[in-house]
């Protein structure tokens, strides 16, 4: 078939389309027809049914996400809220921060190390497109059963891709998590975070104003990598002699990517940009109708004049293609020269490939013929919205009727120890250094704080000292049980890292991983979560900045954990002010903060002595965390503890063991009152950190809690080589080390 | 006056700007340098940094050896001028025959990244004076393609002419032969090695230690002293 013009289009209304093979519903199709007033063009059709999809327009999820517009809680600290690439924040001294988490699961474990690899270079990228340089990047990583055969491939692959890219990017990788759990076997969660630094006058939008002004894409040349739907339309529709299956997964060339960082940030420093967008799902489809949409004008595009590297490609294919490392900006016609020397300097290909019209239309040319004419606002912004039906699951009740608290515990101090040993040594709780050690956290030579320490921390300003951190934290165990609180409770742990480090918590931004929403148990469970994760912000006082959800992880009829990741972005006024994680100094003592209860229910002791998933997650109590993170950042601050760890996964014994590990120095721990030695050690309770306080501080610190009201026990002293409860057993530090250390490259060996 | 030290950026250099830190935090004066230029700039000393000049591809730092700059950089270097390279920039400096051998994939097949404990075995060189011979020292190393390999005459001979600067100590993080980490040429002006001092020069940042500032005060005192 010859080349379908909007022309031929209106002449031919009867000429069948594969609508459905690109994903479209019925009634979605003839909404496309309504809109355009004629059937679309085989190159609308691939752009209309690629930004429809759900991973582009949120269409199952939007009317949920609304919520943390409309209970965000008043902040200053916003400068760019949800819908640009990234958000942005205040920090201060001048300086703005963006930062996002987004995911890149299904292409992960289809090809664990290009689809890693291609998740962090999608999000360095939108944050490049806020005019920010991107200096650190995070990973929490979700597998299945670590004893898993499969495991065995896709994590090492995952871990290999992340490093090979953000490695050869320069980006220090500071934080995230690396979380074991059967539910992730055929649905492997790879979320991939980026923190970008700029000034307040540099923030840059996607959107294309000011007639006459030029549309150039720069980076890498397309080709046909990452087409999925389009390969129908070119192969069975339009021309049955073309090379059809192409991979569904994107390539990355990070070299290609750094030069796009550098030469993109050359360009940012002399104004030369009016508009930027990167180039991510949907491809070209997805940059041009973003930036005309946001902008005043339309936009006139030569689709003849985007760099190829496959010249066989047809006109649906070159707008859906997804090959990686390419960004469109806009420039005014006098700086465009200036633009393309800044690209040649760095060896990036650039080329004008349209301009801004004064019209409101997108049209787009091939070989002089029009083949699309489309209000852009209809395929960016105005897709479908569904309100999926979501109900309570049936079993619910039964999951949280089966009460972890009345699981067996240990009956003996051998016992007690066994467990203790089995939970350090746990794949979960187990050190994640063979993960973290193949990649670059020293790059920049900013890095204040890495993993395995409660949050990662950045210096942005060397004569200040002004810094930036951040943690991700989510719990699926804890979501399944009560997806409300459980989100909440992801929120307050990451919250809690952020402040344990003595960094203040500003916004979030959230990566929602479930299963499929055209199930109403998973729909209910999203709904919940994103209700309790708003509802939470407004009691923190963080917004939500943005973020990404990722729906249909999920198997058959068995969907993963509901899933939601949060990651927390904090400011501190002097990174020499920050907290970290290590004893350091014999003598110093340890100090409980917060309360301890009964609290089994989804915690790591349950899944690791028990294989147990059951009852109700620890309660939330927000306003206590906020105190909790106001007393930690104080006395961080006024130089009050020497070491502070957050209490979470694994309880108090967790905490300790891996302080003790960190600084080489041990700890004797004595069982407060009111408390038996099992709560003591393994309870999950929300809320609390455990601290190292020097002698010298003690009066000081123990009153700022008590004037404000916060629990505060103490627990025992650093000391020795050995973590000591006394009366009970003593484990010394070689031995929680080979436990510790040992679990993780004896699976993946 | 002060000394004006050059740092060369390729594309995909990574440790450029750290580097330039490292100078100015030593007292002396940075100097950027472009891979495209043949100019020095009137340098006194040259780093080649670290990072994945033109992605690795082909062979670490084998595209990079063949840049204008590194034309100016050979003829100079042989002339005696000190010029150090650091991890990609000891592979650059390999495959510029400015140093013998080579470096090949680590042993164990990952990137690598730690805090890397090692011993100072010459404090002669123009960029370790500053150390004492047999010094112990802690330096950040992060790399893919560090097991530095040579054939035995090539080793020996670096060995007898006391030219294995550093050597790796506890660990061998790479497979490196004789647990080298560091060299230099027969003049003493050329050094190359994988671990990274620029990211060991602030008590905060990184590791936490400050055991690479020698490195850019040894060249510092050098350079003033023969001015």
């Amino acid at each position: 078939m010859s080349l379908d013009t909007v022309e031929n289009a209106a002449q031919t209304p009867d000429v069948e389309l594969p609508w459905a093979e690109l994903g479209l519903k019925k009634d979605e199709y003839e909404r496309v027809v309504e809109i355009l007033g004629r059937r679309p063009t085989g190159a609308e059709l691939a752009m209309y049914s690629v930004m429809w999809s759900e991973h582009c327009s949120y269409k199952s999820s939007k009317i949920h996400l609304r919520q943390f517009g409309e209970k965000a809680p008043q902040s200053d600290a916003m400068l760019v809220g949800i819908g640009e690439n990234a958000g942005v924040v205040d920090v201060g001294q001048g300086y703005a921060v963006t930062f996002k988490v987004e995911s890149h699961n299904h292409p992960s474990y289809v090809e664990p190390y290009q689809g890693a690899a291609t998740g962090v270079g999608g999000i360095v990228r939108d944050i490049i497109a806020m005019g920010a340089r991107p200096v650190a990047v995070v990973d929490p990583l979700r597998m299945g059963a670590a004893d898993h055969p499969d495991t065995k491939r896709v994590l090492p692959g995952v871990v290999a891709g992340i490093g090979g890219y953000g490695n050869c990017l320069g980006l220090p990788n500071i934080g995230g998590e690396v979380v074991f759990d059967a539910c992730y076997q055929g649905n492997p969660l790879v979320n991939a975070g980026a923190i970008g630094v700029m000034r307040h006058e540099d923030i840059h939008l996607a959107k294309a104003s000011g007639p006459g002004n030029k549309v150039i894409m720069y980076g890498a040349r397309t080709g046909g990598d990452g087409i999925g739907g389009a390969s129908i339309l070119a192969s069975e529709t339009f021309d049955d002699a073309k090379p059809s299956k192409r991979p569904a997964v994107q390539v990355g060339d990070p070299f290609q990517e750094k030069l796009l960082i550098e030469c993109t940030l050359e360009a940012f420093a002399e104004k030369l940009v009016v508009g930027i967008q990167d180039l991510g799902a949907a491809g070209i489809s997805c940059a041009t109708s973003e930036l005309a949409s946001n902008g005043s004008g339309g936009m006139r595009v030569e689709l003849d004049d985007v760099p190829l590297r496959d010249t066989t490609l047809s006109p649906e294919e070159i707008l859906m293609s997804e090959s990686q490392e390419r960004m469109c900006a806009v420039v005014e016609p006098e700086k465009v020269d200036r633009f393309l020397e800044i690209c040649e300097k760095w060896d990036v290909i650039a080329t004008v490939i349209g301009e801004v019209t004064d019209g409101d239309r997108l049209e787009i040319f091939w070989h002089g013929e029009k083949i699309v004419d489309v209000d852009p606002r209809t395929v960016a912004h105005e897709g479908p919205t569904y309100e999926r039906p979501y109900a309570r699951p049936e079993w619910q009740d039964a999951l949280q009727a089966d009460d972890a608290n009345k699981l067996p515990r240990p009956s003996s101090k051998d016992e007690l120890k066994a467990q203790v040993v089995a939970l350090v040594s746990s794949p979960n709780q187990a050190s994640k250094k063979w993960v973290t050690s193949q990649y670059d956290h020293f790059v920049q030579g900013n890095t204040v704080l890495a993993q395995p320490e409660d949050s990662g921390m950045i210096r942005i300003d060397e004569e200040t000292g002004l810094g930036v951190a951040i943690a991700t934290d989510g719990n699926g165990r804890f979501a399944k049980l009560d997806p409300y609180h459980g989100a909440q409770l992801a929120l307050a742990e990451a919250y809690r890292n952020v402040a344990t480090t003595g960094a203040k918590p500003l916004a979030i931004s959230d990566c929602l991983n479930f299963g499929s929403p055209e199930d109403p148990d998973v729909m209910w469970q999203f709904v919940e979560a994103v209700r309790g994760l708003a509802d939470g912000c407004q009691i923190l006082g963080t917004p939500v900045t943005g973020g990404n959800v990722s729906l249909y992880n999920q198997t058959g009829e068995a969907a993963i954990h509901p899933t939601p990741v949060v990651a927390v972005l904090g400011v501190i006024d002097d990174v020499a002010r920050r907290t970290p994680a290590a004893f350091r100094e014999e003598g110093q003592l340890l100090y409980l903060l917060g309360e301890t209860h009964e609290e089994f229910g989804g915690s790591a002791w349950s899944q690791v002595v028990h294989d147990h998933l059951g009852g109700l997650p620890p309660k939330v109590d927000l306003e206590r965390e906020r105190l909790l993170g106001d007393i930690l950042i104080s006395a961080s601050r006024d130089g009050m503890i020497d070491a502070a760890h957050d209490l979470s996964d694994g309880g108090l014994i967790q905490a300790v063991v891996e302080s003790a590990l960190l600084g080489g120095k041990g700890a004797r721990l004595v069982v407060p009152d009111g408390l038996d030695a099992f709560t003591f050690l393994f309870s999950e309770s929300a809320g609390r950190a455990v601290v190292a306080v020097p002698r010298s501080e003690e009066l000081r610190f123990t009153d700022m809690c008590g004037a404000r009201g916060l629990p505060v026990t103490r627990i025992g002293v650093v000391d020795g080589d050995a973590v000591d409860l006394q009366g009970e057993f003593a484990l010394s530090l070689d031995e929680l080390r080979e436990a510790h250390e040992g679990t993780i490259p004896a699976l993946l060996a | 006056m002060t000394a004006r030290i050059g740092v060369v950026t390729f594309p995909g250099s990574l440790d450029d700007r750290d580097t330039q830190r490292a100078i100015r935090l030593a007292g002396a004066e940075p100097v950027a340098l472009w891979h495209k230029d043949k100019d020095l700039k009137q340098v006194d000393a040259v780093v080649l940094p670290g990072g994945f000049s033109y992605g690795d591809y082909l062979r670490a730092g084998a595209i990079s050896r063949f840049s204008p700059v590194m034309e100016t950089v050979i003829e100079q270097a042989k002339a005696g001028m000190p010029v150090l390279g650091i991890c990609n920039g000891f592979q650059v400096l390999t495959e510029a025959h400015l140093l013998p051998g080579g470096m090949l994939g680590n042993d164990h097949l990952h990137f690598i990244c730690r805090d890397q404990k090692l011993r100072v075995e010459n404090a002669d060189t123009a960029w370790t004076a500053d150390y004492v011979s047999g010094q112990e020292i802690h330096i950040p190393l992060k790399n893919m393609d560090g097991r530095y390999v040579a054939d035995e005459r090539t080793l020996d001979m670096l060995e007898a002419e006391g030219r294995v600067v550093f050597r790796y100590m506890d660990f061998n993080p790479n497979g490196s032969l004789r647990d080298i980490a560091g060299i230099t040429n027969e003049a003493g002006n050329v050094v190359g090695l994988m671990p990274h001092p620029e990211h060991a020069v602030e008590p905060l940042i990184g590791s936490g230690r400050t055991d690479g500032l020698p490195f850019f005060t040894s060249i510092l005192k050098k350079l003033v002293a023969a001015s």
